[in-house]
């Protein structure tokens, strides 16, 4: 979407009401747990940005994957297409870079090892959005379907290829890592946050600038905006699409350099769960735009790591579940602003309204 | 093992994995029929194993389960609706957001109301005899009931409508909206039932316990074209293929002297759905005309 201030207004009003939804069916959740929500809200948020650096890098550590989730489902959504199969691709990526990085002399330099290593992570992930693109360019089948279908498949596989050929007596963790593909970490308490980070912002600044300055950025919105209109102006969709998938599913794959080369420098199993079902949220509410996404990823971060900071007060499931009624609650906020807030001038009413059909 | 296809042990182990898939492929052709996009099939199952097991615990009756799963699934449906049809948002992702949802409300739920970080306290069970299991013969009245009611009464002839052409309903004085609510909670209420089997038929919910079975429902809905009957039989295929599984994990059954690695082998329903979307997906019927849109 090309973004007027007006549209800024509106997206700004979606995102404010979604959150004040959220904290208050969190609150109403608190009370059922019993405690006290101003207490345990407080408790979240002095405990991870004041008082607790490990928390606080946490929330940095969890980010740092869910610009690149994020970014991974927005870009699949601008052209038209819903990636929930980011978290198929995260564990290709995790797979692909541990095995790279383990198959690696020991003593390669880290000039070689973090490029081979990273490239892996974004191959092997853009191989499984590849495949999800392809499947609905040219049989029709629905990317959400399918997306289910591989991340089943892919984490089955992954387990497979761990007990087959990485995993080391008897336990779920893989060989290590060349120790030159290992990325510094930031200290705050011995927390994993690393210099993926860089690679997160990075992608953020990429993403911004392809989506506003460049043709290709234009032709994938035109397909998401409207896919007939597209195709009458001699855009190919289904190639679009393709390539869409493509760099999507590359970029949740680069999440495995923030989970493998940042922080276990192995594989294991189960490594990156959940960082892709939580880039639909940190997508959506970051309303599609690449810093929106990182200042969603870095509140989601901190849902996270502080529901874990008060897992005493409150079950950590409380999160959990806040995280899928962010998604719901943004999903309902954005039609309710852009009702109530200032509509566009000439823009047709939307004639499926005006008849009264819904 | 070819032998052990054709016990009743085989039968009755089939049929069990059938059920749930049935009552939700069979709620999400009416979802869908009725032109909502139906992805929370996935979070009907799950709340309704939930509630379930939860009522089943409360009351000690089995039957009182299967009630509290089918207004959980109700009730999802009504949230769904609710966001989907009154508040416009996109109904993909409310689908999506209400399956991440469940995952972690029930989850939740167990924490809250029993300490436990995964499994509820035993419900009554109905255990593996098939034919005194209500759900077992629910399901096939459902498979039967179901494409009826759509074809040959005025409640389905309007949930049609509604999917097709909402704009021929308004002008007639229905409201497309009041016939979606009315297919989605019909609807909810069976794929309800399918999670009550899941949890009353192990006696106990534990957490994710539909473990996808709502997507695997909902593509065998897109494969037999939005037919219930078609899609209730696809599900019977799925079931094949899972018990079929199951022998082979029990039975260490080999393929040319190797053994069928384990961790593979469950993935056998996945990678059918995936090779029949492909195969049939450019074939098969057009989807309701009004799918997805308000």
């Amino acid at each position: 979407m090309i973004a007027t201030s007006r549209d800024d207004g509106r997206e700004t009003l979606a995102v404010a009401i979604a959150l004040l939804a959220s904290v208050a069916i969190g609150s109403a959740l608190m009370l059922c747990a019993g405690k006290a929500p101003g207490h345990v809200w407080w408790l979240m948020v002095e405990r991870t940005l004041f008082t607790d650096a490990y928390s606080l890098g946490q929330v940095l550590y969890k980010a740092t994957a869910l610009v690149l989730t994020g970014l991974s489902v927005s870009i699949a959504l601008d052209a038209g297409l819903f990636n929930i199969g980011a978290e198929g691709q995260v564990t290709a990526g995790v797979v692909a870079c541990a095995a790279v990085g383990a198959a690696l002399p020991h003593g390669t330099p880290a000039m070689i090892a973090i490029p081979a290593c990273t490239l892996a992570a974004a191959v092997a992930g853009a191989a499984i959005g590849g495949m999800i693109g392809g499947m609905r360019a040219w049989r029709g089948a629905h990317e959400v379907i399918t997306s289910i279908m591989l991340n089943a498949i892919v984490a089955g596989v992954a387990l497979w290829l761990g007990n087959e050929l990485l995993f080391q007596n008897s336990t779920t963790t893989g060989p290590p890592i060349a120790p030159g593909a290992e990325l510094p970490q930031f200290g705050f308490g011995g927390s994993s946050a690393n210099a993926s980070l860089v690679l997160a912002l990075g992608a953020v600044v990429a993403v911004w600038w392809v989506r506003a300055r460049t043709t290709w950025g234009q032709a994938l919105l035109a397909v998401g905006r409207d896919p007939a209109a597209a195709r009458a102006a001699g855009i190919s969709v289904g190639r679009v699409q393709l390539y869409a998938m493509l760099a999507a599913g590359a970029f949740a794959g680069l999440a495995a350099t923030n989970f493998v080369m940042g922080h276990k420098h192995a594989f294991e199993e189960g490594l990156g769960r959940g960082a892709g079902i939580l880039g639909i949220s940190a997508a959506l509410l970051g309303r599609m735009n690449p810093f929106g996404i990182a200042a969603a990823a870095l509140a989601l971060g901190f849902l996270s790591s502080g529901g874990l900071a008060v897992a005493q007060e409150v079950p950590k499931e409380l999160t959990e579940m806040l995280q899928g009624v962010v998604v719901l609650a943004v999903a309902a906020a954005g039609p309710l602003a852009r009702r109530y807030g200032r509509a566009p001038k000439n823009v047709p009413a939307d004639p499926a309204r005006t008849t009264g059909v819904a | 093992m070819i032998a052990a296809l054709f016990t009743t042990a085989f039968l009755a182990q089939m049929i069990r994995i059938a059920v749930p898939y049935v009552f939700a492929a069979l709620g999400g052709t009416l979802t869908e029929g009725s032109g909502v996009v139906d992805l929370a099939i996935e979070a009907k199952l799950l709340f309704g194993a939930f509630a379930a097991a939860a009522v089943a615990h409360a009351t000690g009756s089995a039957w009182a389960g299967i009630a509290g799963g089918m207004a959980a699934g109700a009730l999802t449906a009504a949230i769904q609706l609710g966001c989907a049809l009154w508040l416009e948002a996109d109904q993909v992702i409310v689908g999506v957001a209400l399956n991440i949802l469940a995952l972690g409300g029930t989850r939740f739920l167990l924490q809250v109301i029993y300490h436990e970080g995964a499994n509820s306290p035993p419900a009554p069970a109905f255990g593996d005899v098939i034919v005194t299991n209500p759900l077992v013969i629910g399901a096939v009245v459902a498979a039967v009931l179901v494409p009826l009611a759509v074809q040959r009464t005025r409640w389905g002839l309007r949930l049609r409508a509604a999917g097709e052409r909402p704009e021929a309903l308004v002008a007639v004085g229905v409201s497309p909206r009041r016939a979606r609510m009315h297919a989605a909670l019909v609807g909810g209420a069976l794929a309800g039932a399918g999670g009550a089997q899941l949890s009353l038929a192990v006696g106990g919910f534990s957490a994710d316990m539909s473990s996808g079975r709502g997507y695997i429902a909902l593509a065998m809905v897109i494969l037999s074209g939005w037919r219930p009957a078609i899609a209730a039989l696809a599900c019977v295929g799925v079931a094949i293929a899972e018990a079929l599984n199951i022998l082979i994990q029990i039975t260490h059954a080999t393929i040319a002297g190797h053994r069928i690695p384990s961790e593979l082998a469950p993935l056998l329903p996945y990678v059918l759905t995936l090779v029949v979307l492909l195969v049939y997906n450019g074939r098969s019927r057009r989807p309701p005309g009004s799918l997805g849109k308000l």
